[in-house]
């Protein structure tokens, strides 16, 4: 208990690389979250309503309405991937500098 | 501790004796009976061995609850999936592609946009914030007691819900598959997740997980290549055998009644392959989707498995895995479906079990040669086997989440105030296994015989309506606070419940009854009718004909019948109503606004000044997951 007191989140909160990272992660994350919504809600909408789209053959038997469907698979793995890409080289980055200059400032302790 | 393990084996041991001459029929032959519980029997030794050597790591409440927070992210993404993949979405939405194509593809996509949800907003703040519960996670910042007693309430609430429908579920599934008693079924499954969870906890659970689920995946990879293979693996070769198929095509016309009427075989066959054969209700789907998109994020026992990783960078990385092995499992399906679909048949699906839950099992039967053949059932034990092992590894999940929230929550957080030894915290959590265990048993055996399905959208909506925003806020909005919690718990739990037990889920008598009034009536009209027929037939395929009419008739007029006597003097639901009140069956579309409304209202009116104060410490915390291993161990 008693390290968490000396670490003052007052101050890293007003850190200005720490606003940055908040407001590029806010962006990314909701703009990502808005985006997967709006593309899986197509899926029920497009098949109750544009169901004459939704049954046009375009491969063999295999009309756009499967072929939307299984998109919904590559876009939501695309998603993942793109957003763990990112996470991976940008936030954790910029978040492990400000731990480390906090873990300074505590003197050595982890 | 050795001699109660072995207390438990002996148990085990003594109600497979009892099991084996309780048998009635089911899809696996008498003959081959012995394959399946040899099969049974080498899975359940290694989940048993499993257990076992993770009995042995479980000191300490972190290593009962969470195992230690050391599971690795690849093993946890298998976890979840494991965690995730239950007998109702395993078994039944291969059903709903092999019985109504299309339809029932894409009700599986929800089940994967979900982890999006999952991966971008709460896998890697819980983990930087939690400990063992979702209560923990909002206990951060709010008044601990009043917010663990919402939380744990909830917890336990959509646990049980889920839980009831695995149990019920799946004592209908064995005795489908192999003839078991229900009730033998239920409590063997309970007493052999109980073994897992109250020994090995959290460990012995991940395992049974990790396991469950990489018998699951090799499982559909085999069947997929087996009916895959004869068109070259590829798609539109596959699918044009499958709308060619005659099966297929009885299956649309029947479906479509006589909408059917003028079209060509061709038509009908690709008509399993568009929209609006199972999914009727557009505003119905799109709630659904929402409480799934959003409700997996807020369930307590997915919540927890994130608690087991040591680092928010592993949270992300189990998500990833989770995801891709969710995901291409849900792919599979769609093979497994409509191989069942074309080299076994609706007819044939139904007619084991009319929800299709055996598609997949009966697929692995034929693919091995046939319902006499050895190998298709040695095959159908492998399936069967999964299928109990999957409901077993959801089941100890749910268990640990609600005795998790019972004892760490409840008893340690609100009644001790967190003034226990380490020795009473491990104590607290088996006695709640103990005490959420027997419940599951018990109401499994309750509930026997009832329509469980709503129970699983239901566990869906609570978690979306309540847990979700609550989580979602206090991770986020910096003004959420106490109030806020607990006034989007009750509302978002209550909205849920209450719109389901108005909704078209319930059982209506005064509907089903007029209904049979109807049936028996117009049969009353027809049958003279069809009698006169009968005598002035001029071949024997007429008199066939007309005989096989009056057949029909009778069994139609003896279900109304019955209906009739069952509901006899009865006019109104479980909660007094003539006619659904909500016209939907998924109440998400309006309780999950509603939760959040109520955690925005609750949070303004209340004033809670060390929410506010915490709200930096948490927010630091949640983005860089400092001092998140102290975290784990304060």
């Amino acid at each position: 208990m008693a390290e968490m007191t000396q670490v003052n989140w007052k101050a890293i909160d007003e850190d200005p690389r720490f606003q940055q990272l908040h407001r590029k992660k806010t962006l990314f994350l909701w703009g990502l979250m808005v985006f997967s919504m709006v593309y899986y809600f197509l899926l029920p909408i497009g098949a109750a309503y544009f169901q004459n789209l939704f049954i046009i053959k375009v491969w063999g038997p295999v009309n756009v309405g499967i072929l939307f469907a299984l998109s919904q698979f590559i876009v939501a793995w695309g998603l993942a991937w793109y957003y763990s890409h990112h996470a991976n080289a940008v936030f954790d980055s910029e978040a492990a500098a400000i731990v480390q200059d906090v873990e300074k400032k505590l003197g050595g302790r982890k | 501790m050795n001699s109660r393990r072995l207390a438990v084996i002996a148990g085990l041991l003594t109600l497979c004796a009892i099991a084996t001459p309780a048998f009635a029929q089911g899809a696996v032959p008498e003959k081959f009976r012995w394959l399946t519980f040899l099969v049974f029997g080498i899975i359940i030794s290694i989940t048993m061995f499993v257990t076992y050597i993770a009995a042995k790591r479980v000191k300490t409440a972190s290593d009962f609850y969470v195992a230690g927070g050391g599971v690795s992210g690849l093993q946890n993404g298998w976890a979840i999936a494991g965690d995730y993949l239950s007998a109702a979405s395993f078994l039944g939405i291969a059903g709903l592609i092999s019985l109504y194509g299309y339809d029932g593809f894409m009700y599986s996509v929800g089940w994967l946009v979900a982890y999006i949800t999952v991966l971008l907003v709460i896998a890697e703040p819980c983990r930087n914030i939690g400990k063992y519960t979702l209560s923990d996670i909002l206990a951060y910042r709010n008044d601990p007691k009043k917010v663990r007693v919402v939380g744990a309430i909830s917890t336990i609430t959509v646990s049980t819900f889920y839980l009831t429908a695995q149990m019920v579920g799946g004592g209908v599934l064995v005795k489908t598959l192999i003839g078991i008693d229900y009730e033998i079924s239920v409590i063997v499954v309970g007493i052999l997740m109980l073994g897992y969870v109250l020994f090995g906890g959290m460990v012995a659970t991940t395992w049974v997980q990790i396991i469950k689920a990489i018998l699951l995946v090799t499982a559909s990879i085999l069947l997929v290549m087996f009916v895959w293979t004869p068109y070259g693996f590829s798609l539109p070769g596959f699918l044009t055998a499958v709308v060619g198929d005659a099966k297929v095509q009885a299956q649309v016309a029947a479906l479509l009644g006589d909408a059917a009427k003028n079209m060509t075989p061709e038509q009908l066959g690709q008509r399993f392959l568009e929209p609006g054969l199972y999914l009727k209700n557009p505003i119905d789907q799109i709630s659904l989707g929402m409480a799934l998109v959003l409700g997996t994020a807020g369930m307590p026992h997915i919540l927890m498995r994130f608690f087991t990783v040591p680092t928010a960078q592993d949270a992300r990385k189990s998500v990833i895995w989770a995801m891709a092995i969710i995901g291409g499992f849900y792919v599979l399906t769609l093979f497994l479906g409509m191989g069942a679909a074309m080299n076994v048949g609706p007819a044939n699906i139904r007619a084991v079990d009319p929800g299709g839950n055996m598609a997949g099992p009966l697929l692995a039967q034929w693919v091995g040669g046939g319902a006499d053949s050895m190998l298709g059932n040695l095959f159908l034990a492998f399936v069967a086997a999964v299928a109990f092992a999957t409901i077993v590894a959801v089941v100890a999940g749910l268990v640990l989440a609600a005795a998790s929230a019972m004892a760490h929550d409840l008893y340690v957080g609100v009644i001790r105030e967190g003034h226990v030894t380490p020795q009473e915290q491990v104590k607290a959590a088996r006695v709640a296994t103990v005490i959420v265990g027997a419940m599951a048993i018990t109401i499994g055996i309750a509930a026997k015989g009832q329509n469980v399905a709503h129970l699983v959208a239901l566990a869906f909506a609570v978690a979306s309506s309540a847990n979700f925003p609550c989580v979602l806020l206090t991770l986020f909005w910096k003004k959420c606070n106490t109030g806020g919690i607990v006034l989007g718990m009750i509302v978002g739990t209550l909205t849920a419940i209450g719109l389901v037990l108005v909704s078209p889920n319930m059982t209506y008598p005064l509907a089903i009854t007029t209904a049979a009034q109807k049936v028996v009536d117009g049969a009353a009209l027809a049958k003279p009718k069809l009698e006169a027929d009968l005598a002035i037939a001029a071949d024997d395929a007429a008199k066939a004909k007309v005989a096989k009419a009056i057949a029909a008739l009778d069994k139609n007029v003896a279900g109304a019948q019955a209906n009739l006597t069952k509901f006899k003097g009865q006019t109104t639901s479980l909660v007094g109503l003539e006619t659904p009140w909500f016209s939907l069956r998924n109440p998400g579309l309006y309780s999950i606004p509603l939760g959040f409304l109520a955690v925005i209202i609750g949070s303004l009116l209340y004033r809670d000044k060390r929410a506010l104060d915490m709200w930096d410490e948490l927010y630091v915390r949640q983005n860089t997951g400092i001092l998140a291993a102290k975290a784990a161990a304060h």
